[in-house]
């Protein structure tokens, strides 16, 4: 299977199962559309009859000739065999654990009506979780590792830093424990903002490998939603203590994360205030939300948001070419170096390697499902318990959803998300239609950046 | 003439003889939490040795 788009000045032809990437001219792309649908006298024909103003039909014809040759050596048209071996990596590290969202406060200081987590309290009581239920989180993401090296964790809200003194505590435990295991912890703090100050700002640039910090762009963007209980917003609080972190990060990862909606598809603005606000990692995300919810995308929205994806693409080759360069969460896509074909039919980890932690100690297959009570996979004391659920998330992978089948994105995006797919579909093997469609522009777009990238850097 | 440029991506067949380690990051972790994609993750794999 191939797929074929053109974008800015690029004809683009993607080989989906070798992962194979061209750049052709236009001839290359006519005969590559009608490869597969007609003879090579047809197709030389109908592609000189276009061109032969341009070229000769010898030229067409050796043109056509490469086409075969790409074809023969596997980077074109070739066949997606992995089905059989979809299931080989989850089974193989069955049982293995090496990440873990914490859920250290059930509680938030802002209240924002967006939220997917209903301001921090997952649909149920506030809380905040204990060291103690902490630490046996991390002894049980230990037990269960296996040979695995890196271990991440998610300090995750509500607002994580409403139970700072309990992060603290807790890091200098895993950095006690670490070696004696041959472990080595990654932590991510994801923050509102609101309670940093110059000891977390040491804290998080010592111990955190990457720092999430919400940020939706634009002041009446960001104060549209990001309010105080009081209604107040909460963007000039934040924005000079997130420059401040940032300044003092000295080059460590972390990305300011925003929330588009219904009220601003046109996000690229918003990626230009952060930009203007001297941040350059950036990420924003649709909005998480049932369809009946006021800011909930709509399909207007979606073509808005898609023609925003291209600008964005335009503006980052722009600035790359002008030494100014930033990032985008999506965009980044390492060619060359990429995940293995395991990771890309495997499926999202979700319920298998990587799991959420609630405030006292319940585990769940990620974040998103905390909340739901028949998606509880066990507990930090007992370990997961529940074999049925269990089974289901091991044996979801990119070949369990029907759709993906025949989606050119397939091995971009393994099967997408599976709390997307449960909240549209009422299945984790179903997909969210409205995110797919996003998601093959993203990946257009990404690698057309990289495409451009490359050939500045020859 | 040239018409065609194939650029240098990872070989994902080849990728099947030494991956799958499961060093690399979960899938949504760190930054978007909301919507799920393996494309942007980095290879960890400290053995790998394939040809591109």
């Amino acid at each position: 299977m191939i797929h074929q788009y053109k974008l800015f000045d690029l004809n683009i032809v993607l080989d989906v199962a070798s992962g194979s990437i061209h750049l052709v001219d236009d001839i290359a792309y006519d005969i590559i559309a009608l490869f597969e649908s007609c003879n090579k006298e047809k197709v030389v024909s109908s592609v000189y009859d276009k061109y032969k103003n341009e070229v000769s039909l010898k030229e067409v014809e050796e043109c056509y000739m490469q086409v075969v040759q790409l074809k023969d050596n596997g980077t074109l048209f070739s066949k997606d065999n992995f089905e059989s071996v979809a299931g080989k990596l989850k089974a193989k590290s069955n049982g293995i654990v090496k990440a873990l969202c914490l859920h250290v406060a059930h509680t938030c200081n802002l209240n924002c009506s967006y939220c997917f987590a209903s301001q921090g309290k997952y649909h149920g009581d506030r809380a905040i979780m204990s060291l103690d239920v902490a630490k046996r989180a991390l002894d049980f993401l230990v037990e269960n590792s296996g040979s695995r090296h890196n271990l991440e964790v998610d300090f995750f809200g509500g607002e994580p830093l409403m139970n700072f003194k309990m992060l603290k505590d807790l890091v200098a435990y895993a950095r006690s424990i670490e070696k004696k295991h041959n472990k080595n912890f990654r932590f991510t703090l994801t923050t509102n903002g609101v309670l940093i100050d110059d000891e977390v700002i040491e804290f998080a640039n010592k111990e955190m490998s990457n720092v999430v910090l919400s940020l939706d762009g634009r002041k009446e963007v960001h104060d549209r939603f990001r309010v105080y209980y009081n209604g107040k917003g909460s963007y000039d609080d934040i924005v000079p203590k997130f420059q401040k972190l940032v300044k003092a990060r000295g080059g460590k990862d972390y990305y300011m994360r925003g929330t588009f909606t219904h009220y601003n598809p046109d996000f690229l603005e918003d990626i230009k205030t952060m930009l203007d606000l001297g941040f350059t990692e950036l990420s924003m995300e649709p909005v998480v939300c049932a369809s009946t919810d006021e800011s909930c995308l709509t399909g207007s929205d979606l073509e808005i948001v898609k023609n925003e994806y291209e600008k964005l693409a335009k503006l980052m080759i722009e600035r790359q070419n002008q030494g100014k360069p930033f990032t985008f969460y999506h965009y980044m896509i390492d060619l060359n170096d990429g995940p293995c074909i395991y990771k890309r039919i495997s499926g999202c980890g979700s319920g298998t390697e990587y799991m959420a932690v609630t405030p006292w100690g319940d585990l769940y297959p990620c974040h998103q499902f905390v909340g739901e009570e028949k998606f509880k996979l066990g507990d930090i004391y007992n370990g997961v318990n529940n074999t049925e659920l269990t089974k289901d998330f091991q044996s979801c992978n990119v070949y369990s959803h029907s759709e993906c089948k025949d989606c050119w994105a397939r091995l971009y995006c393994s099967g997408g998300c599976a709390a997307n797919a449960y909240h549209a579909t009422g299945s984790i093997r179903g997909v969210y239609k409205n995110g797919c469609e996003l998601f093959k522009k993203r990946m257009e777009c990404a690698i057309a950046v990289q495409i451009a990238k490359m050939q500045s850097e020859d | 003439m040239k018409h065609i440029k194939t650029l240098k991506t990872r070989n994902l067949c080849e990728s099947a003889k030494n991956g799958g380690c499961g060093e690399c990051q979960t899938s949504c972790q760190s930054a978007c939490k909301t919507s799920c994609g393996i494309a942007n993750q980095k290879c960890e794999n400290a053995e790998k040795k394939e040809s591109k």
